[in-house]
């Protein structure tokens, strides 16, 4: 839990005044947080911790950084996704 | 070279192991201060490939980790309280209290869940209106406003039902508390790219001057770890202590204001335990007084609860670089990942944990036994 994952705004919108964002990990859809990056636009990538956005990245960059997550085995924990959940997203 | 390979650029990475060699004349002890990193290094077998001059400290850098004894004892005691639903990150799950973990108390009968997000847990007050839901707080600067945000969300939306049990730490009082050591070994710290994300470098630039010992904001990824240890080494051959920034594709010097501004509504700093370490004053976060409604330990009587370490553990000599994890007696013995005796061995991102994931085939000799 003490690392961050990159991924891509896919849409915003607004839940009761917070921000919240569907951002897309390497093919898993997480609801997240933007309420820290308010100006963050659909398209752009973000830095995620447990479910907020806390920093913007280039695409690159964030390739880079998932390519190792998924590398590694550890990107569907990261995301608290369960693996039989994440095999149905990817 | 075995490990040179497994980085995503392997020319890059040779080129910062000979940068390094080329520079450093004198013996060093390097910190970092970020699980993450910790993590990195074992596994990519940094510490191995670098000079042996250079000598890496994995420092108290895993929030669950440093979570005290205390602490967990006291989530095991509320979660196992009638209607109460505990929600912890999922890493806190199998950590193991005085006699038990969360698993356990889930498997007698309490409503232990796993969240992703605080906001889940949040949710999950709204949802049950007729139960207590209580989220377990912990981590560094990069958790707090994920964390703050919770708390302020129920008292904007009115959720009387909702608490959090915090343990909030701060990693410069940490930094500051292991180079006051008498018996510091630290010459240069790597600071926690994710931690200054979210703080910005400015909170460390005061600590270099004070101290005299460089600081380089660091990322988590085999590469950057080296880029920092470059940039550390250099400096100190060098003879200057500065506050440098390794990571500038994440991290800038005011940080994440609206993340400080939210965090600074909800928290305020405080003394605080560290596992394997001991009291570090002002090291960190728990409830202001106009959020104090939604403090856990208030609103649960569960009692007063002081649980000693075990004795065997020299975790607190691993976060401070007097020991190597494999120094330690029980090291892969009476301690493993399933049935942790300290701070270290507890989450994948501890050092001892890290050791006995990566190293235990690597000449380092335990004993394996059938279920660990
Ligand atoms: S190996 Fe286990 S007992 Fe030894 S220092 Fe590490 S956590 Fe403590």
């Amino acid at each position: 839990m003490c690392l961050a994952v990159p991924g891509k705004v896919m849409d915003v919108r607004d839940d009761r005044g917070t921000r919240m964002a569907t951002v897309n990990f390497d093919g898993i859809e997480k609801e997240i947080c933007l309420a820290y990056l308010p100006d963050i636009a659909v398209g752009e990538y973000v830095i995620v911790h447990v479910g907020f956005a806390i920093s913007r990245l280039d695409e690159d960059s964030a390739m880079e950084t998932l390519a190792m997550f998924r590398e590694l085995g550890i990107l569907e924990e990261e995301l608290g996704v369960e693996s039989s959940e994440a095999g149905a997203a990817s | 070279m075995k490990y040179l390979d497994e980085f995503n650029d392997p020319e890059l990475a040779k080129k910062l192991f000979a940068d390094i060699d080329r520079v450093t004349t004198k013996r060093w002890a390097i910190m970092e201060v970020c699980g993450g990193q910790t993590h990195a290094i074992i596994r990519n077998g940094i510490d191995q490939l670098l000079n042996d001059k250079i000598e890496l400290i994995h420092g108290p850098g895993c929030p669950v980790c440093v979570t005290p004894l205390g602490g967990i004892d006291k989530a095991l005691a509320i979660a196992s309280l009638p209607d109460v639903i505990f929600c912890s990150f999922g890493d806190m799950i199998r950590v193991p209290g005085s006699n038990r973990d969360l698993f356990q108390v889930r498997s007698e009968g309490g409503d232990v869940r796993i969240v992703y997000s605080p906001l889940d847990a949040v949710k999950l007050a709204e949802e049950n209106p007729d139960k207590e839901v209580v989220f377990f707080a912990i981590g560094f600067e990069t958790t707090a406003p994920a964390n703050a945000m919770s708390v302020h969300q129920a008292k904007q939306r009115g959720i009387t039902n909702f608490s959090v049990l915090v343990s909030h730490v701060l990693v410069p009082p940490a930094i500051e508390a292991i180079v006051d050591a008498e018996d510091s070994r630290v010459d240069g710290f790597l600071a926690a790219g994710h931690v200054c994300s979210i703080m910005g470098t400015w909170q460390y630039g005061p600590l270099v001057d004070k101290h005299q010992v460089p600081i380089v904001v660091t990322g988590f990824e085999p590469l950057d770890v080296l880029e920092g240890i470059r940039r550390v080494v250099i400096q100190l051959e060098e003879g200057r202590a500065e506050l440098e920034n390794a990571y500038p594709r994440v991290v800038s010097e005011e940080g994440n204001v609206h993340a400080q501004t939210l965090v600074a509504e909800v928290f305020e700093v405080c003394d605080r335990m560290w596992r394997g370490i001991g009291e570090i004053p002002q090291s960190g976060w728990r409830l202001a007084p106009a959020y104090r409604e939604f403090d856990a330990e208030l609103r649960f009587d569960v009692g007063a609860i002081d649980s000693p370490e075990s004795e065997l553990c020299r975790s607190g000599e691993v976060l401070q670089g007097f020991i190597k994890p494999n120094e330690c007696e029980a090291f892969g013995k009476e301690c493993t990942p399933r049935k942790p005796l300290g701070a270290t061995m507890v989450s994948s991102e501890g050092a001892c944990a890290a050791y006995y994931q990566y190293r235990r085939l690597d000449g380092i000799e335990v004993e394996v036994s059938a279920g660990g």
